[in-house]
């Protein structure tokens, strides 16, 4: 009888180590630099790849299997929210606000996480942060995915969300987030790392993700839910990826210190600036409130960052700086924000409104050293003129930040009625800034700001208008043109909640499937 | 310091005022009247006498304020980036000394707008 030695299998171990750095080879009859091109015109300095340690042992064969497994029961559930009209069941209207500001401001910033990891991956090289980069590439794509995919159900009942993309690249407060990803990937894949990888991952990604995704648990989202929690093991990952990262290019060289300090001073600041549109949506857009942007900047960046920095001092890297600055502006931007798209409600692809007197209640409980000294004025001054059929529509275009690209809508620190005006002379023109810290963003790498793509004054360029468009023409109008160069429909997409397609469609669906009419 | 790049790295600033059609950009803000969320950025030909924003152009930006109409212009106070500045409402943009880009400033000593909240 022939005795067949079992074959023998390869330990968990081993078969990372051979599915992942063997795969790589020493190039024999190429350059080095010429097949990592970016790996050091950034000045990070790397002695030993090998020194790298893969923070999970995970290979493609194991990362398809279990991505397919959870992808199925995402859309299983995605399906049954669909057909059982599930979007009848969200608290109230108007929280289907939050759900346009996410598909249009953040999920194509998903695919551009793609693209980044995607470049990243190929240019480092070591074969362990590639493989890393490679796993978080796929993730980000599936993220946008599943996010289009489950967002798309709203579509068929609801306005504003037929054309995400297209308004992505052209409406004016979709250019914060979209220049904020766009100066990611066109920096160098160190600081793409750091600023998407650490400061975006890491520190702040605990203050995009789980108000929008308790926002929509706490009203009734079960599809926005669900791709939350489906992400949510990938994004376990992408933190430890972020971590990972910052340690070695630590460890390789005392001289990658200040580089990376400053792109930590730099990343937190632009990503602190593009939540401003999370501060807003936690505080006036939720029907339902978790809790105030306050509170969670308190607990997510006060103390986790806190506790984060301080583990990494000892590399000698020290908190942000603007994180003073972030502490005095707590209690003022999701009430600044707010004013703005309120001011700027004609122009915007989703509804805005006064709060409730409920929740201007909640509201100053949550600030009390800020919300009725300063903002209850404001807003229950609009909701009378509203009542007299005087809605406040502000149709002047406002001044931009030329770093951040939010209009010039913060105030100094610590005195909340003087707008903060920065500004820098720069080869003959002139520069302005909402802060200190897009200013000096700016002054470290003026050649790049002066290309921002700011919506205010491309529209003055005329290059926001449908092609064909004659702004000289007898009774042109721009902000109506503008709009179409939106694909927003002025009347549906935009203006008040109150009176809109949405609101009046919602009341009678709802009372189809509560009530017997 | 200078952007770190592989090669030469030079591209042309995107808002030079030739490309504004014969206007240059003026950004103007109302202290203490934050209702307007942020200041204004407008067009406007260089020769624009300055008088005539103020009585042809503000109205429609800051009109909308209860306090705009209590204003009395010749107590205003103006700023040019952030410094106190005095405007001839008789001269040009340009005769004032504004150009491509500059930020001006006017404070109303005794409106602090809605319920005096500097709204
Ligand atoms: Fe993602
Ligand atoms: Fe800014």
């Amino acid at each position: 009888m022939d005795m067949h030695a079992p074959k023998k299998k390869l330990g968990l171990k081993e078969k990372y180590q051979v599915m992942t750095r063997g795969l790589d080879w020493e190039p024999s009859y190429q350059k080095k630099e010429d097949i990592y091109p970016y790996a050091t015109y950034e000045g990070i300095k790397i002695h030993d790849w090998d020194k790298w340690e893969d923070p999970f042992r995970l290979t493609m064969d194991a990362y398809w299997k279990y991505q397919a497994e959870k992808e199925r029961k995402l859309y299983a559930i995605i399906d049954a929210y669909a057909q059982s009209n599930g979007h009848l069941n969200v608290t109230d209207a108007r929280y289907l606000n939050t759900v346009k500001l996410f598909l249009t401001g953040v999920s194509p910033l998903e695919y551009m996480a793609h693209r980044g990891f995607a470049h990243v991956g190929r240019q480092f090289p070591g074969a362990g942060p590639r493989v890393a980069c490679l796993m978080q590439s796929l993730d980000e794509i599936r993220h946008a995915q599943t996010q289009i995919h489950a967002l798309s159900n709203y579509n068929k009942h609801y306005n504003g969300l037929h054309e995400f993309r297209h308004m992505h690249d052209r409406v004016w407060y979709l250019s914060v987030p979209k220049s904020f990803f766009d100066d990611a990937i066109t920096a160098g894949p160190f600081e793409f790392m750091i600023a998407i990888g650490f400061s975006f991952e890491y520190v702040l990604t605990n203050l995009l993700f789980v108000p929008f995704v308790s926002g929509a648990a706490y009203n009734g989202d079960m599809g926005t839910m669900t791709f939350g929690f489906s992400a949510q093991s990938d994004e376990a990952r992408h933190m430890t990826l972020g971590l990972e990262v910052i340690k070695f290019i630590l460890e390789q060289d005392p001289d990658n210190l200040p580089i990376v300090q400053r792109w930590i001073d730099k990343w937190t600041w632009r990503g602190y600036r593009v939540l401003t549109l999370v501060a807003m949506m936690m505080d006036y857009m939720l029907p339902k409130r978790t809790m105030s942007w306050k509170e969670a900047w308190e607990v997510y960046f006060e103390e986790n960052g806190g506790a984060l920095f301080k583990d990494l001092a000892r590399y000698g890297i020290k908190i942000p700086k603007c994180a003073e600055t972030i502490a005095l502006e707590k209690d003022h931007l999701s009430h600044q924000a707010w004013g703005t798209f309120y001011n700027y409600g004609a122009a915007a692809a989703f509804h805005t409104w006064v709060p409730e007197k409920d929740e201007m209640d909640w509201l100053a409980a949550k600030y009390p050293d800020s919300f009725d000294k300063y903002y209850r004025p404001r807003l229950e001054y609009w909701r009378e003129q509203a009542a007299q059929g005087k809605r406040f529509y502000n149709k002047t275009l406002p001044m931009l930040c030329q770093t951040c690209q939010i209009p010039m809508l913060f105030t100094e620190p610590g005195d909340p009625t003087k707008i903060c005006y920065r500004e820098v002379d720069y080869k003959g023109g002139k520069y302005h800034f909402c802060s200190d810290h897009c200013k000096e963003i700016f002054e470290h790498e003026p050649e790049k700001y002066v290309q921002s793509w700011l919506p205010v004054h491309q529209i003055y360029q005329g290059n926001c208008f449908p092609e064909g468009t004659d702004p000289t023409a007898e009774g042109f109008d721009p902000l109506a043109a503008v709009l179409q160069y939106y694909h927003l429909e002025f009347g549906r997409d935009n203006l008040d909640f109150e009176g809109s397609e949405d609101q009046k469609n919602f009341e009678t669906w709802r009372g189809q499937a509560t009530k017997n009419v | 310091m200078a952007v770190a790049a592989i090669t030469q790295y030079e591209f042309a600033p995107l808002d030079s005022v030739e490309k504004f059609h014969g206007n240059q950009l003026l950004y103007i803000g109302w202290e203490d009247h934050l209702l307007f969320c942020a200041p204004f950025a407008l067009p406007f030909p260089p020769a624009m006498r300055f008088g005539d924003i103020v009585t042809g152009v503000l109205p429609g930006c800051f009109g909308y304020h209860p306090d705009f109409a209590r204003i009395d212009w010749a107590k205003a106070e103006w700023f040019k980036s952030g410094k106190p500045w005095q405007p001839d409402f008789g001269k040009s943009l340009a005769e004032n000394g504004l150009g491509h880009k500059d930020v001006i400033r006017f404070r109303t000593p005794g409106l602090n707008g809605i319920a005096g909240s500097s709204s």
